[in-house]
């Protein structure tokens, strides 16, 4: 009670000129050299507050067995070369050894002591550890605290600092005797505006208040609730964009294959993995000869990844797909056969192990926004989704290679009566389609584990956001790719994944009921050609 | 109804061979130079269930145009259906020597036996059930696909999430399967213990009754009027509806039969290889009965059989001999088979005899060629 009065006091000390500031301190040094823990401890607490510039030496001293008491009651800091200076100024002094003795400590003054170092820190020259006292203030709750809170809030200049400051005072002030019910309910409508976890744990255990109060603590609850719910749901959304993202990428080059040639390609998972490896040779090979630029070997992994995994597509198309047009089933089943000799063989090149592939610096670690994290990989991966569609859907409208590809999706005999040579097309297709799954391997070596089988655990989704999407078209396949990854992620919690992944496809089979020709089916003669 | 030589053949070729190799096990000792060790019986037994499950693909894809890649999934269905009657035979010899619990339930802290285990330490129970659940799942999907006339390639790649789904769902270890280790540790059927080998020849033995009576259903199934108009929907669905027909009612039963018939296949398998787990339902198995179909030859029903015989045979052989090269023969059998083989072996012996079935004519699978 004592102490809360002294606090009290000295606030208004606080706040009083810098003279009697000086005097305060004065006050404080004496009280610290009188014997008596009780007064060592109001010395130590007057002390933090008097703005003394040696404050936080002297205490720190104190805390370190450093600190000595002459018979006058003056105070030395004994250094680390064993000699004195006098506390008050830290000025070199020529008192002997015998004549001082150290000042001793109870429980109850390292308390004091520990929080007059906390609210020093609340001075310190340093931002960061500014707002690192006032965290702490915030987490201990303590109502001691709030003189030197007041003190430091009034001087603050950052603001940042000054909001960590105010929600500390706040926390402090609930748990102090002293404030009344508008001061109580100020305090909590302070809180209630930063709404995370720690706040809605500090205000649940705040019981025995008056009903105004209480009351204001149960509406700033629910408050926070409800936006510690919303934000749960954006972390959601933003997973589930993640997860969208990555299958849009080992979508996007199926749904041109399969709208343009109308074959399913089960190698196409296979071309995914390549492009991962792809990635570790690049890196492996960079890591030995070009150290300087392996921060960005994705950048050359990404090309290397399309040209290599396009140049595949092409030879798999001419060698073996273009026998078999017009038998879809036949093909699946071949690319089936493709898929397990191409695994095999990564196998055999690279061993039957994971592989590590690197995660560049500047790629890795996360941000806050808000209430949600954001790790840097999964938000580069969203990017470089948006970069190959729009990429992709650039070829298809304003190139001729797409003019091409888009005639022969709609009418393939018309565009070859028209002079398209359309084996040629296909062949391009089939390598633009397998290009852009080695690109999408690039992004999957960043989150998943680079083994022979990558693209397998790839390509049951891949074609669910195929099916869903409805064929031979990017906008389809994007919103399908999209609405999945969230869905999934949203089920997650709620089924856990293994439950959910299951939902999502009985839900699948069930929209397939409805849309058999997914949601935006192509229309026209094409349909049933 | 006549049976033709090639008929009479296969029905001879399984049942004998069966018959010689459980003889020959149980009637010779084992230094004998005639003795059949009982590997091979166990082996001759897993190869005839696959039999049993290539031609149930080969009924819907060879003679309805669905391709399943799902198919082993109605497959484990039946194992797992028979494996839980064989848990329930265990008893007190499991390691926990709970009368009603199997190992893993107790393992999981489970009190009680969850209701869908119930009736199945009950024999004729469980094998109503190896073909009642397969069917029923078959009828829930297949009305709801074909009905809104899903077909081709999107068929297919729902087949696949289907036995996608079960697989991730009996993986779960709340489902009250066993999760990812399965049903295993089997003691006994029928009184008989799993692991004699007289049990064994038995097994064998029954496999292959089992596998000519699905032949000659089917060959009945199809060479009936019902077959006809199922080939006339294979061919080209929309000139049938046409005609008159409902192709999904055609579609719907013989799918329904199909996924029945690789229940029984799956349920036979279970006691011979002693162990179900979910890695049954992984698509990949699906996709390999396709292909040993295409192998034999689709659309002829001695094909499926002699293909599952031969594709797993030669498993067996490069698994043991040349594991890592399987996978490679694998894929290049697929894309061999789909290149240059169409008919597959029986299409080979058919150019050989110069004729051919009337039903061996494997046309285009899709509605591609209507107009």
């Amino acid at each position: 009670m004592s102490r809360i009065l002294a606090a009290v006091l000295l606030i208004v000390l606080a706040l009083a000129p810098v003279s009697a500031r000086a005097q305060q301190a004065d006050e404080a040094l004496a009280a610290m050299g009188a014997p008596g823990f009780d007064s060592l401890r109001r010395g130590v607490e007057q002390l933090a507050l008097s703005g003394h510039p040696r404050a936080a030496a002297i205490i720190g001293a104190l805390q370190n067995g450093r600190l000595f008491a002459r018979a006058d009651r003056a105070l030395f800091i004994k250094t680390d070369a064993d000699d004195f200076v006098e506390a008050a100024t830290g000025a070199p002094s020529d008192v002997q050894a015998g004549a001082v003795k150290p000042v001793r400590l109870n429980n109850s003054v390292r308390g004091a002591i520990d929080a007059a170092l906390g609210s020093l820190r609340l001075f310190a020259p340093d931002a960061a550890t500014r707002a690192l006292a006032a965290e702490a203030v915030f987490k201990s709750r303590d109502p001691a605290a709030l003189p030197a809170l007041e003190r430091a809030l009034a001087g603050e200049k950052d603001s940042a600092v000054k909001r960590r400051m105010e929600q500390a005072r706040a926390a402090a002030l609930l748990f102090s005797a002293e404030a009344n019910d508008a001061d109580r309910i100020a305090a909590i409508a302070e809180l209630r505006t930063r709404g995370d976890m720690d706040v809605r744990g500090l205000l649940a255990t705040l019981t025995a208040q008056s009903p105004a109060v209480a009351d204001a603590i149960g509406s700033a609850i629910v408050a926070i609730d409800r936006s510690l719910q919303l934000w749960s749901v954006a972390q959601s959304v933003f997973y589930g964009l993640s997860l969208g993202s990555v299958l849009l990428l080992a979508a996007a080059g199926l749904a041109i294959t399969f709208g343009v040639m109308g074959v399913i390609n089960m190698a196409h998972g296979e071309m995914v993995m390549i492009g991962a490896y792809v990635t570790f040779v690049v890196q492996q090979f960079m890591k030995v000869h070009t150290p300087g630029l392996y921060q960005a070997n994705l950048l050359f992994a990404i090309p290397l990844a399309f040209l290599v995994a396009g140049a595949i597509g092409v030879a798999i198309e001419r060698s073996l797909i273009r026998w078999l047009y017009g038998r879809p089933l036949e093909t699946l089943l071949a690319t089936w056969g493709l898929s397990l000799v191409l695994q095999q063989a990564v196998r055999s090149l690279f061993g039957a192990n994971n592989r590590d592939v690197d995660t560049p610096s500047w790629m890795s670690g996360s941000s806050d926004l808000g209430g949600i994290v954001l790790t840097w990989n999964r938000v580069y991966i969203i990017v470089f989704a948006v970069l190959v569609l729009a990429a992709l859907m650039a070829v298809l409208r304003f190139t001729s290679l797409g003019l091409r590809m888009r005639a022969v999706t709609q009418n393939r005999r018309m565009a070859a009566a028209m002079g398209i040579r359309t084996p040629w097309i296909d062949a391009l297709t089939f390598g633009l389609g397998s290009g852009v799954a080695g690109m999408a391997g690039v992004a999957l070596s960043q989150i998943d584990n680079v083994s022979p089988n990558l693209g397998q655990s790839y390509i049951i989704d891949s074609f669910m956001v195929v099916v869903f999407g409805g064929v031979g078209n990017l906008w389809g396949t994007t919103l399908g790719a999209l609405t999945l990854g969230i869905v999934n992620k949203f089920l997650e919690p709620v089924a856990g994944a293994v439950l959910g992944k299951i939902v999502v496809l009985v839900l699948l089979i069930m929209f397939i009921q409805r849309r058999p020709r997914g949601m935006f089916p192509l229309k026209g003669r094409a349909v049933e050609a | 109804m006549t049976l033709d030589r090639s008929t009479v053949l296969t029905l001879l070729a399984v049942l004998g061979g069966a018959s010689i190799l459980a003889i020959l096990n149980q009637a010779t000792a084992s230094g004998s130079a005639l003795h059949v060790p009982t590997y091979v019986i166990a082996l001759a037994g897993k190869y005839l269930c696959f039999a049993m499950l290539a031609l149930a693909v080969d009924l819907v894809w060879g003679f309805g145009g669905i391709l399943s890649l799902g198919h082993a999934a109605f497959f484990a269905l039946g194992g797992y259906a028979m494996g839980m009657y064989l848990m329930r035979q265990i008893g007190t010899r499991g390691v926990y020597g709970n009368p009603m619990l199997p190992d893993f339930m107790v393992f999981l802290g489970w009190k009680e036996l969850p209701w869908y285990w119930f009736g199945f330490e009950w024999f004729p129970f469980a094998m109503l059930m190896v073909v009642l659940v397969p069917a029923v799942l078959a009828l829930v999907f297949g009305w709801l696909a074909f009905r809104s006339r899903v077909t081709g390639v999107y068929l297919s790649i729902i087949t696949q999430a289907l036995t996608y789904a079960l697989l991730l769902a009996f993986f779960r270890n709340d489902m009250g399967f066993g999760g990812n280790n399965g049903l295993t540790d089997f003691k006994d059927i029928l009184g008989f213990s799993v692991q004699a080998d007289s049990t064994r020849s038995a097994l064998l033995v029954i496999s292959a009754l089992f596998l000519c009576a699905q032949f000659l259903m089917a060959r009945f199934v199809i060479r009936s009027r019902f077959g006809k108009v199922l080939i006339a929907v294979r061919d080209t669905e929309t000139r049938t509806r046409f005609l008159g027909y409902r192709p999904e009612a055609y579609k719907l039963v013989v799918w329904v039969l199909s996924a029945a018939m690789a229940g029984i296949g799956g349920a036979l398998y279970v006691p011979q290889v002693g162990i179900i787990n979910p890695g049954e339902f992984s698509p990949g198995n699906s996709i390999e009965a396709v292909i040993w179909v295409a192998v034999g030859g689709r659309g002829t029903l001695v094909g499926a059989i002699l293909g599952a015989v031969l594709v797993n045979f030669g498993k067996t052989w490069f698994t043991g001999a040349l594991p890592e090269l399987w996978l490679y023969a694998l894929g290049a059998l697929f894309i061999f088979v789909t290149l240059f083989m169409p008919k597959g072996v029986m299409g080979l012996f058919a150019k050989r005899m110069g004729k051919r079935e009337s039903s061996a004519a494997p046309g285009p699978a899709t509605g591609r060629a209507v107009g």
